[in-house]
């Protein structure tokens, strides 16, 4: 261990290579490799030049946290939206921003028994939401999934949600529509490292799509799957575009960030029911609000055989399946 | 240097147009949402919490011709730390809103959300290893002793720092209660167990490349002092892997589809069942050659390194993110594989990271073998030679 190690000195030779002097040749060839290397570099930027104008804005850059944000600048912010969606698609909506109502608390029941596997529901968020689409069956982003399942199975991984029979019902089987539970101890506010996505006070988890940096931190931590990303700018025809839009559900998103189910909020935050609840024609969806004791939700959650997904991994959701009997 | 340059411009190229075109021109979906940038990721944070495996002989058994390598342990995780940030940062929907994360103007979410505890530990560490080979080299540079408390205090924060940077990043996923595959308490610590392989594995490589290209000679003792590191941290990384597999297969359990899915394929879908057997093999490989004489030869050394350091990015890479996304949390299985563009952007971040640790030993290597020096015409005052005279 204590041998002698060969001395790393200095020597004459290594003095000479270091300090060797800047002569005509070397100065020519460094300015010669250096303009190539910006040549290059230049070469390699080349597609930012596609980067839409106003894609990048000073004004983007520097938006505050939708929480942070001062009424005037709400109202400033969601004009500058509508204008951008008329120049990008083609159709100017109108964008709000609806409060929580008081003494409301959301939560939503499916019934079991009813569904039948239809797809409506999967079908008429994406017509709510504005979800980026290929084409009027790619239901890719729409915010609902609906599980097949054969009777008797719970283990999902038996589950499929791209079946396609001629009819449903199919015999033997059951279906379960998936979408974001807002969940009470939900994983993905909890893992966003920006707080970009929160649980609001009437129990919706809605995300800022102008804050997110589009991490996907919160997709690997949603045990239900709900969260869609948008790899590309989203493709809407300008006829499929719902012109009723919010500033934390529906508009059009940009690219590159996170966005799920928020029970349709600029809906329900003015009395209405969320889309896919309307379009079900079995009646297999209810919705309400659970502060109100008369309410349908509570009704089911007192007396109806309620369960809930996932119940190991401790999130306590808003959304509960339940049978009739 | 004009290969690795012409790479990381071949990088660029394509990152400039997924930064136009959105995170589409990568293989990622809905489903597969993380891959090979994140697994890149988690890997070199491993390698560059290795180079803690040379400053604890240095610094604490107080072997002393250790010192004559720990600044390339030192280098090596500064470029591999930067590496991981662009990793990170390419990997991002909206780089540019990254101030988002930074009050007071952004929100950062401390303490609830792991990466933000990793965004700290990991510059912290970038931090800890640019002060201390800065102010060595400087001193170095200028021909005076380092002052000791200038860095001896953050020499051994580093130990530990080097270990909460690879169990943070470990924490992500660990922390995720609806991933199974994820979420047990094997994962931090097979991540530690395989980081002391794969970063001793690049650094004895490393080190034979140095003596061979630049003017400094790096003995046999501190390779083969890695080299017993290796042999120990590849005992218990394999070891933890009999662990897992064991606990994964011996009862059939709805948990264990993911690693399902990775070794034996699910439901029709085999996409990873290749490479994690490739990986199985360079790894009983390595195991092999490490605990036999046969790695006492460089040649066998050699091989053992690089069959370890592959074998454990496949495992850390497609072994380790990928399954964790499937089977999805509702049990559809979609297979991911990167898209050329993804690769491209990977090989001009590694061709990045190998350019950086060049440029940092064309001056750390004369400036170590006194060389360079504030004052050419002064002989040299301080001696490298055993190093007993120059503390580090």
């Amino acid at each position: 261990m204590s041998a002698p190690i060969q001395a790393n000195d200095a020597t004459p030779k290594t003095l000479t290579e270091v300090y060797r002097p800047v002569t005509r040749r070397t100065f020519l060839k460094g300015t010669a490799a250096a303009m190539a290397g910006m040549a290059g570099l230049v070469a390699a930027l080349k597609p930012l030049l596609a980067l839409a104008r106003g894609e990048l804005t000073l004004d983007t850059l520097l938006q505050k946290h939708y929480r942070e944000l001062t009424p005037p600048e709400l109202e400033r912010i969601l004009k500058s939206l509508e204008a951008k969606c008329k120049k990008e698609y083609g159709v100017r909506p109108t964008i709000r921003a609806p409060q929580p109502l008081e003494g409301v608390q959301f939560a939503y029941a499916l019934n079991l028994g009813r569904c039948v596997g239809c797809r409506k529901c999967a079908h008429a968020c994406l017509k709510e939401n504005n979800q980026s689409r290929d084409s009027a069956d790619d239901i890719e982003m729409s915010y609902i999934r609906v599980l097949e399942l054969e009777k008797g199975e719970i283990n999902l991984e038996t589950s499929t949600p791209y079946y396609n029979p001629e009819q449903v019902p199919q015999p033997g089987k059951y279906y379960m529509p998936v979408q974001c539970h807002q969940c009470r101890e939900s994983p993905c506010t909890k893992v966003c490292p920006v707080q970009a996505t929160w649980q609001e006070l009437d129990g919706v988890i809605t995300v800022d799509y102008n804050w997110c940096i589009g991490c996907r931190y919160c997709m690997a931590a949603c045990p239900y799957d709900a969260r869609r990303f948008n790899y590309h700018k989203p493709k809407l025809t300008p006829e499929a575009i719902n012109r009723n839009q919010s500033y934390l559900s529906n508009r059009i998103r940009p690219k590159g960030v996170v966005e799920k189910c928020t029970f349709c909020l600029h809906r329900t935050r003015e009395g209405k029911y969320p889309a896919c609840l309307e379009v079900c024609p079995t009646g297999a969806r209810v919705f309400g609000n659970l502060l109100d004791p008369d309410s349908e939700i509570n009704y089911i959650l007192k007396n109806k055989r309620v369960y809930i997904l996932k119940e190991d991994v401790g999130t306590h959701p808003r959304f509960y399946y339940f049978f009739e009997k | 240097m004009t290969l690795l340059s012409l790479l990381v411009l071949v990088g660029v190229n394509a990152y400039a147009r997924q930064f136009v075109y959105g995170l589409e021109t990568t293989g990622l979906t809905n489903q597969v949402s993380w891959g090979a940038y994140i697994a890149n990721f988690t890997f070199l944070v491993g390698v560059a919490a290795a180079a803690v495996m040379l400053v604890i002989p240095a610094y604490i058994y107080k072997k002393e011709f250790m010192h004559e390598v720990v600044m390339f342990g030192e280098l090596m995780a500064i470029a591999v730390i930067l590496m991981c940030l662009l990793f990170v940062t390419v990997d991002l929907g909206h780089p540019e809103r990254f101030h988002h994360m930074i009050p007071p103007f952004g929100i950062f979410n401390w303490p609830g959300s792991i990466l933000s505890w990793d965004v700290i530990v990991l510059n912290g560490y970038l931090l800890l290893n640019l002060h201390i080979s800065g102010y060595l080299l400087y001193c170095r540079y200028r021909q005076r002793q380092p002052t000791k408390r200038f860095y001896i205090p953050f020499v051994f924060i580093s130990i530990a720092w080097a270990v909460s940077i690879h169990t943070v990043t470990a924490f992500l996923y660990v922390g995720l209660a609806g991933r199974s595959y994820w979420h047990h308490p094997l994962v931090p610590s097979r991540f530690l167990a395989s980081a002391f392989v794969a970063g001793p594995a690049l650094m004895i490589l490393t080190f034979q490349v140095i003596r061979r290209l630049t003017r400094y000679w790096i003995g046999d003792e501190p390779i083969f002092t890695l080299r017993m590191i290796m042999t120990v941290a590849m005992i218990i990384n394999m070891f933890l892997l009999g662990c897992e597999i064991f606990t994964e297969f011996y009862a059939p359990t709805v948990h264990a589809a993911a690693a399902r899915y990775l070794y034996f394929g699910l439901h029709g879908h085999h996409g990873l069942v290749p490479w994690i057997w490739t990986a199985m093999a360079l790894d009983f490989l390595g195991l092999a050659l490490l605990i036999t004489p046969l790695s006492r030869r460089i040649a066998g050394l050699n091989v053992a390194c690089a069959a370890c350091f592959v074998g454990i990015w496949i495992e850390k890479g497609m072994g380790l993110i990928v399954p964790g996304f499937v089977p999805t949390p509702l049990g559809q299985v979609v297979e991911y594989l990167p898209s050329l563009n993804e690769t491209l952007v990977c090989l001009g971040i590694w061709a990045f990271g190998a350019l950086v640790y060049s440029w940092m030993l064309h001056v750390a290597v004369p400036i170590m073998n006194g060389s360079l020096r504030a004052d050419p015409e002064k002989p040299a005052a301080l001696h490298v030679a055993g190093s007993a005279a120059q503390p580090h």
